[in-house]
């Protein structure tokens, strides 16, 4: 799992004009991942990372602290698979419909078949009778695997938010 | 912000009248009146007779604050309070408002610094709560400043009173609760022991949630094995817990204010059930098998006859041992219909980096989006709202009626009768 350098601005690593060559590319990642994912289709949002894949969600506290706990914590696909059939199939929670708005993406680094990437999302979250509320704020902190024309896939996607305290509790992937 | 975040929010007017007004039924054993969950009155006499009274309250673990000068914020009951290491390594808490005028003057979570400073008059305390240093005190150019008489030790920060056990800090507002191992008792003592048996700890992070619901339920949802093998499916299909598996609902035999729920698990991952269970359970899946399972594994690494204790410490505590995944749960009410958890997940200065990879990877299991952990929150979501907004009155405990406070039955409501017994004594209800 990645060390999140957060305690100071990242800067980019390559041109302005390259970033902006590649920001398409995870654009579409991007737009494709959330579809699945707000659509409720959680058993193929493991098709998105590679078998040997990490996904963490965690607060930025813990970032900050370089606390390595996540509310979610895979360090391979199997483990996003089991999660997405467990709640898919088996957990028991009020229904909700859940939609992410993504923004400010940042193309940082692109070499030997990688592209280092991160973007902001608000995750919103409505209940049976509920408003729509921000459930979760934050930023994507990407390892693309970029192999080619193949699609993109996800090497590693730390999803850390902004407060530390959140409501209730997380359900569906981010 | 947060609670129910729903649009319809609001308490029938019988569950939230003055405390005068709520009476417990009478030959009440085996009810719980709702208004238990939902009244601001009651809510406030708790404050002041189980969180400012007689109780032991945890604040932090020593592996948070462990070199002089460390400090984090925290809380006993719903008062913010300031966990400090002075210079001498010595603990101290007292809280977090400025002596002068007010402010809850501690922004950052935690930290290390050489003395406290409220910005808006910088008042400075020293690392024990001590006032030391009012600018301007003499007044300048002959005017101004404190009255001669003022005397710092008598406007220093309210000070707590601290115990630490196994690096676990807790503190208490009251200078007559008894010593630390008298109030947990042995029985509860012993499995406390298992998961702090003394050698230094390792932080791996924190997680908190606010769930909409009334502190208690959260006690309530530790001393109820009924629900485990019911609501919680994963334990089921994957044998972690299973009625009929070694398992114990132990309350403090004093007040039955702590309890123990404690299981075995048996050898094999997966659960070989009987019919007549299944039938029983609605939220058994037959066959379904994890792509990896490894996470599930139980190291044997402590001497006890459990492979899980989840232990409630009145008022504010929750210990988990569950197989591996190891932390503490802190209850920060927030009014009668919502309350934070603060969770500190740990494992051992001694670990190696495989078995702090396997309790990360453990973790799944707990937590506000855990395998097992996200039921009980919306379960008990859905009970604070049905409480609220219903008409209908009593919560009905009469599972292994004429049973009080311990139970070697999964199926049994024992130890929350035990619970709101010492509590009503406690509250004069």
């Amino acid at each position: 799992m990645s060390q999140l350098n957060l305690a100071s601005h990242e800067a980019l690593r390559i041109s302005p004009r390259q970033a902006m060559a590649l920001r398409p590319l995870v654009e579409q990642f991007n737009i494709e991942y959330c579809a699945t994912l707000d659509s409720g289709d959680i058993e193929n949002w493991p098709t998105y990372f590679t078998d040997d894949c990490i996904y963490r969600i965690t607060a930025r506290e813990n970032a900050h602290l370089n606390m390595p706990v996540g509310l979610v914590y895979a360090d391979n696909k199997a483990m996003l698979h089991d999660r997405a059939v467990a709640i898919a199939r088996t957990q028991m929670f009020a229904p909700r419909t859940m939609l992410h708005i993504l923004s400010n993406t940042r193309i940082i680094d692109a070499r030997n078949e990688e592209i280092i990437a991160s973007c902001n999302f608000l995750l919103l979250q409505t209940l049976v009778e509920g408003p729509s509320t921000v459930h979760l704020a934050g930023t994507y902190y990407d390892r693309f695997e970029h192999k080619g024309e193949q699609e993109l896939l996800l090497k590693e996607r730390q999803v850390v938010y902004e407060s530390s305290v959140i409501a209730n509790d997380l359900v569906y992937p981010v | 912000m947060y609670k129910n975040q729903e649009v319809l929010d609001y308490t029938a007017g019988a569950k939230d009248l003055p405390i005068d007004a709520h009476h417990w039924p009478e030959n009440g054993e085996h009810v719980i009146p709702d208004w238990v969950y939902t009244s601001q009155s009651v809510h406030d006499r708790e404050i002041e007779r189980i969180f400012k009274g007689n109780t032991w309250n945890f604040v932090a673990l020593e592996a948070e604050i462990p070199n002089p000068g460390d400090y984090k914020r925290s809380y006993v009951g719903p008062i913010p309070v300031i966990v400090s290491r002075a210079e001498d390594g010595s603990i101290h808490v007292f809280e977090n408002r400025c002596a002068h005028r007010g402010a809850e003057f501690l922004r950052t979570a935690q930290g290390n610094t050489n003395e406290f400073v409220c910005p808006y008059h910088q008042w400075s305390y020293d690392l024990k709560g001590n006032l030391q240093g009012i600018p301007f005190k003499r007044g300048v150019a002959k005017q101004g400043g404190m009255p001669k008489d003022f005397r710092n030790d008598e406007h220093g920060l309210l000070k707590l009173h601290v115990t630490t056990r196994n690096g676990v800090v807790f503190a208490s507002f009251s200078a007559d609760v008894e010593p630390l191992e008298t109030y947990l008792t042995p029985e509860i003592l012993k499995d406390f022991d298992v998961v702090f048996p003394g050698k230094p700890l390792k932080i791996l992070g924190y997680y908190k949630n606010e769930m909409p619901c009334n502190w208690k339920m959260y006690h309530e949802n530790l001393k109820d094995p009924y629900h485990a093998t019911l609501l919680h499916s994963f334990l089921v299909v994957f044998g972690l817990l299973v009625a009929g598996n070694d398992s114990a609902m132990i309350a403090d035999p004093v007040h039955y204010r702590h309890g123990t729920m404690a299981s075995a698990k048996k050898e094999d991952k997966y659960a070989e059930i009987g019919a007549d269970t299944k039938k029983e359970m609605r939220s058994f899946h037959d066959g379904m098998r994890l792509h990896d399972d490894s996470f599930l594994e139980f190291v044997k690494e402590f001497d006890s006859p459990w492979s899980v204790t989840m232990q409630t410490i009145w008022p504010n505590l929750i210990i988990q041992r569950e197989l591996n995944t190891l932390g503490v749960r802190q209850i920060v009410p927030n009014g009668p219909n919502s309350m934070l958890m603060v969770w500190t997940m740990f494992g051992y200065e001694d670990d190696t980096p495989e078995m702090t990879r396997h309790r990360l990877r453990q973790g799944n299991l707990m937590g506000p989006a855990g395998f097992l952990g996200l039921e009980d929150n919306e379960a008990m979501k859905f009970v604070q709202e049905g409480v609220r907004r219903s008409t209908s009155e009593l919560n009905v405990v009469k599972l292994d009626a004429g049973n009080t406070g311990t139970s070697n039955t999964l199926i049994s409501e024992a130890a929350i009768r035990g619970m709101y017994q010492y509590y009503r004594q406690v509250m004069d209800l």
